[in-house]
């Protein structure tokens, strides 16, 4: 059990940049997700602190321990990766304790500790499989067994969910958090699945292009994004965008969407929007905040649907302004066709308006 | 009925890609095991009826005899070249497996200055045909002083083995995921222990391989016995069974072949028993269990 503090981490491949200064602090015991798009450096980041990669520059701390240059056998991690990397040639018992081997542990110790960790993940009956005769979740329950047993200061996975089919990745999303429950180890788990980053992490580190874009719980990402692209990135189907004007009329601010359409600020947001005045913004607002409820927060908008997706639970309706494709999220028992028009509510409170030059959300 | 014709179909193209198979492999078969079973047939006749003109020569007419095979083992020195034969080819292929797995482990996964470089000029080096390199490795091994000695032999063949063995095995374990050994390394594995508890058992039949390719280069060598080794007491198989049975323009056909028969009997048991290694080592753990 340990704290991992990443002090302004930067790692250059053949003169392209990947990391570019990160700075993150992890308290002991915590879930914390690495995501962001393919080649944002998150990769790159766990596996300089398990030490697969060298540091160009920066600190990376495990517990007290400065581990820049200490090899990784003597880090005290483990690592589940994607292609789960189990050893062909040995059982799944083999495969497991192949580090506690290495490391001289007692026979007795070792069946005691594989035993337990194969108890934990429900797979003591295959213990003496090798890992071909294994389905791609068990396997993945291996990689994890072997992580386990070692019981190291903290669990790293790299993308470990995205060689699985959908229902299986559901099934071992809840085993990971089971088995962090469980263990309580300090864990750093890079995704590109912004579901696996919301429903896994105590904290997010939303990352772009080698930066943090944004640090937080998955709720205070999910509600308060910080930039255009946290806002579009978390969140599935993804934020609606609409381009439009902040414009001054007598009462007050509010924001100019088109002729037919223009949404009051909140008096308490007016301040942070005044120097908008006359210039382009993007209105962020999620699909879930269109719909068909009514409420006092909501500003009502008759709109033509372009087209209805049926999902079950809900409906997905898709419609445009200004040329933009957006979406909103409709009770499924309101037997909406294409084509039709419908009052449809924007709920002002969770606006969020971006400046399109700097990606602030303000 | 549309579907049970096409299964007809199905049937009979099936049958008649079976009964070509079947034909090929048996014309095969005849090809390849005609020379021994020659061999065999020649080896067990007597010398009368080797050079009778007008006897068949697939079949042994005039009775079976021992005599060549005794005539090799008493009179020549048949078992001096069998025993050097197989220190060299021991020595050989102990050699160049140590040597061309460790290349091929730092060639393929050390990232180092000129790995590429070299990994290339190894290649380079196999396609120096041996014929062109006996002269100048005469001179070399002359100055060594190793001449006219078998020893001569376990320094020369892993200049033809270990390159192309290095290069198979390059290829073996360059397909092994890299997140393996990443596992490994986090694992708490060194190279020594990466290498001997999970590339080479992962690689084993690409080992298999290698050895086999290293067995045959040693045991079935010519050129290089035939310009370093004068010496019966110090000569080979392939070379040794040639020299003392062909004196000036007389062919002992009968001791040839008995020699050739024999000479022939290791690599066959080796391959026979590898072969199986090899085929298990594939496909372990293939099955559901």
């Amino acid at each position: 059990m340990a704290e991992v503090n990443i002090k302004s981490l930067h790692k250059v491949f053949d003169r392209t940049e990947a990391v570019r200064g990160i700075d993150l602090s992890i308290k002991d015991n915590e879930f914390v997700i690495l995501v962001g798009p393919s080649g944002c450096g998150k990769s790159t980041v766990l596996r300089m602190i398990a030490g697969l990669e060298e540091v160009t520059k920066g600190e990376i701390y495990i517990g007290n321990n400065l581990v820049n240059d200490i090899p990784p056998k003597d880090r005290d991690i483990a690592m589940v990766f994607q292609s789960y990397a189990l050893y062909p040639h040995m059982t799944v018992f083999e495969n497991m304790s192949f580090g506690l081997r290495l490391r001289k542990f007692t026979k007795e110790d070792i069946k005691k500790r594989v035993e337990e960790a194969a108890k934990v993940l429900g797979i003591s009956e295959l213990l003496k499989r090798r890992p071909r005769q294994l389905s791609g979740g068990q396997r993945q329950r291996v990689a994890m067994g072997r992580a386990i047993v070692r019981n190291p200061k903290v669990f790293l996975f790299d993308e470990p969910l995205s060689n699985l089919d959908a229902k299986m990745r559901g099934q071992m999303r809840i085993e990971i958090k089971r088995v962090h429950q469980h263990l309580k180890t300090t864990t750093i788990y890079v995704t590109h699945d912004q579901v696996e980053a919301m429903t896994l992490a105590d904290r997010v580190v939303v990352m772009k292009d080698g930066k943090i874009e944004q640090i937080g719980t998955p709720d205070e990402i999910y509600n308060f994004p910080k930039t255009g692209f946290v806002a579009g990135f978390i969140g599935s189907p993804a934020m609606n965008f609409i381009p439009s004007t902040v414009k001054k009329s007598n009462n007050g601010l509010t924001i100019h969407v088109n002729d037919k359409i223009s949404f009051p600020i909140d008096k308490n947001k007016e301040i942070d929007i005044k120097s908008f005045i006359g210039k382009d913004v993007l209105l962020g607002i999620r699909p879930e905040h269109i719909n068909e409820k009514n409420n006092k927060q909501a500003i009502k908008c008759d709109i033509k649907i372009d087209l209805v997706e049926p999902l079950g639970m809900e409906t997905m309706v898709y419609f445009s302004i200004n040329g933009v494709q957006l979406c909103g999220r409709v009770s499924p028992d309101d037997n909406l066709r294409d084509g039709t028009i419908i009052p449809l509510y924007f709920s002002k409170n969770s606006f969020h308006i971006i400046d399109p030059l700097t990606d602030k959300v303000l | 009925m549309k579907i049970f014709s096409y299964r007809n179909s199905m049937n009979s193209n099936r049958k008649w890609a079976l009964f070509a198979a079947y034909g090929c492999l048996i014309l095969f078969v005849i090809f390849f095991l005609f020379p021994p079973y020659y061999m065999l047939i020649t080896s067990l006749k007597s010398n009368k009826e080797i050079a009778e003109i007008t006897s068949n020569p697939w079949l042994i007419k005039q009775g079976l005899t021992l005599d060549h095979y005794k005539y090799l083992f008493n009179e020549t020195p048949f078992l001096t070249f069998f025993k050097n034969t197989i220190i060299v080819t021991i020595a050989v292929v102990v050699i160049s497996m140590v040597i061309s797995v460790l290349a091929a482990y730092s060639l393929s996964r050390l990232k180092f200055w000129g790995s590429g470089v070299l990994a290339t000029g190894i290649f380079l080096t196999y396609l120096v045909p041996d014929t062109l390199l006996f002269i100048p490795l005469f001179k070399i091994v002359g100055w060594l002083g190793l001449l006219n000695s078998y020893w001569v032999l376990v320094l020369v063949y892993p200049t033809l083995s270990v390159p192309f063995c290095t290069w198979l095995m390059i290829g073996y374990f360059s397909s092994i995921p890299k997140e393996i050994d990443e596992a490994a390394l986090i694992d708490g594995a060194n190279h020594m222990q990466m290498l001997l508890k999970v590339f080479i058992p992962v690689a084993m039949p690409g080992l298999i391989a290698a050895t086999i390719f290293a067995f045959t280069v040693s045991w079935a060598g010519f050129l290089y016995p035939l310009a370093f080794i004068y010496s019966e007491s110090e000569m080979v198989l392939t070379v040794g069974t040639v020299t003392t049975l062909i004196k000036g323009d007389v062919f002992h056909w009968g001791g040839l072949m008995a020699g050739a028969l024999l000479a022939a009997a290791p690599p066959v048991i080796v391959y026979a028993f590898l072969m199986d290694y090899y085929i298990a080592g594939l496909t372990s753990g293939a099955t559901k269990g």
